[in-house]
């Protein structure tokens, strides 16, 4: 399975990617929406994304609009992984097609969690 | 300074004799550290202060502290998710169908600590049984520690707990954000009644259960208790009704009037003799 990270810290796609490994993920990374949207051109869809919402050129908002619009990644279970923690931006989120909302700060655990419920992790 | 051996015997005896929580040899730090928590919300400093306090003049209220200190009060939404789709799949369609002639069920969460396991249970119902919106539907909640239910009433968590196990289509239907806390709407908190009860006290307002979940919590009592505990629950539960345990408990070895029922990838419990 493989996973994109899409964030524009490197020590925030750091510390998502050696959890995602440690559970058995193939990591790619990107640090803004446009170099995601790169990244799945050349790699090929992926079975999970997991997004920040505010990134310098493309924000995790409009990569998230755009990766539903192609129905080459209708399958990709998409995770919002943000600090942004007001009601309607989860709302929103959902809306544009994310299947998960995650806040910073989060445990290990929590990420976990999502995994488990987006249905790329078994319990 | 660590605790002393008897002070240790003292507690262990006492949370015993309240709680039926076993402190094991062993779990002296843990003593320690949380009733120097306690001591210093008291005004004190040390724990060695708090036990001479409580040796001194025997005050229950400073005897419940304590022992409500020793709880763990660890939950989280959903957890384990396996009993939930259990409820989901099979437990709550099959009592549906049993109980379509008075339409009414009863569950009961045993150790509902922060409210975390009743809430799921009310979301889970509102999502997927809407049929359930005119049965009358009562979950009791209950444990032994005021300060966790507390707590669960308001129905306030932090963006701690609800990032674990809640899926965000459920946090963004049955919650509303107040300031840095999300809190469950009125309609679902008034679902769930939250009442102390002991589980080595006596039980009220449970009978005639056609659920109860007693999860993660039989662990910290003796086997003697968990035998006492698991035949009251016969006792609570309707015939044809369900037990729910948690993931790293059984009835088995210690009570044999149960049978177990597989679902997915979990067990229920039902009592035997259906
Ligand atoms: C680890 S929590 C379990 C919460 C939830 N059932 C779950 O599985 O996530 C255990 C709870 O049991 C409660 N408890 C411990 N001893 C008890 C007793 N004698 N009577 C009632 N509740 C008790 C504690 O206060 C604590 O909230």
């Amino acid at each position: 399975m493989r996973a994109l990270i899409v964030d524009d810290s490197r020590a925030v796609r750091s510390v998502i990617g050696r959890s995602v490994r440690e559970l058995g993920f193939a990591a790619f990374e990107a640090g803004n929406g446009r170099d995601a949207l790169q990244v799945l051109a050349t790699e090929g869809a992926m079975e999970l994304a997991l997004v920040d919402w505010n990134m310098p050129e493309m924000s995790g908002y409009d990569f998230v609009c755009a990766v539903r619009a192609n129905a080459a990644h209708s399958a990709m279970r998409i995770i919002m992984v943000t600090s942004e923690s007001e009601m309607q931006r989860v709302v929103s989120a959902l809306e544009a097609g994310a299947n998960e909302y995650l806040m910073k700060p989060f445990t290990v655990d929590a990420l976990r969690d999502k995994l488990v419920l987006t249905g790329v992790l078994d319990n | 300074m660590p605790i002393s051996p008897t002070d240790f015997d003292f507690v262990r005896a006492m949370v015993r004799k309240e709680s039926a929580i076993a402190l094991d040899p062993g779990k002296e730090y843990l003593v320690e550290s949380r009733l120097t928590t306690l001591a210093r919300q008291l005004g004190l400093v040390t724990a060695d202060q708090l036990i001479e306090e409580v040796r001194r003049k025997p005050d229950n209220g400073l005897r419940y502290k304590i022992v409500e200190a020793m709880t763990t009060n660890e939950t989280s939404f959903f957890r384990d998710v396996a009993p939930f789709d259990a409820l989901r799949e099979h437990v709550l369609p099959d009592l549906i169908a049993r109980r379509a002639a008075q339409n009414s069920l009863r569950i009961w969460c045993g150790a509902a600590s922060t409210g975390q396991e009743p809430y799921s249970l009310a979301m889970l119902i509102r999502e997927h049984f809407p049929a359930l919106a005119s049965w009358r539907v009562e979950i009791v909640a209950t444990d032994i520690s005021r300060e966790v239910l507390d707590r669960a009433r308001t129905g306030r968590y932090s963006q701690l707990e609800v990032n674990r196990g809640l899926p965000a289509s459920m946090l963004v239907k049955y919650f509303e954000k107040e300031g840095i806390a999300w809190r469950v709407k009125a309609p679902l908190r008034d679902m769930v009644t939250f009442r102390e009860m002991n589980l080595i006290g006596s039980w009220t307002g449970v009978d005639n259960a056609d659920i109860v979940m007693m999860r993660n919590v039989l662990i910290y009592f003796d086997v003697t208790i968990k035998k006492q505990i698991l035949a009251n629950v016969r006792r609570v539960l309707r015939a044809d009704g369900y037990f729910m345990l948690g993931s790293a408990e059984s009835t088995m070895n210690i009570d044999d009037k149960y049978t177990r029922v597989p679902v997915g990838r979990t067990s229920c419990y039902q009592p035997l003799g259906l």
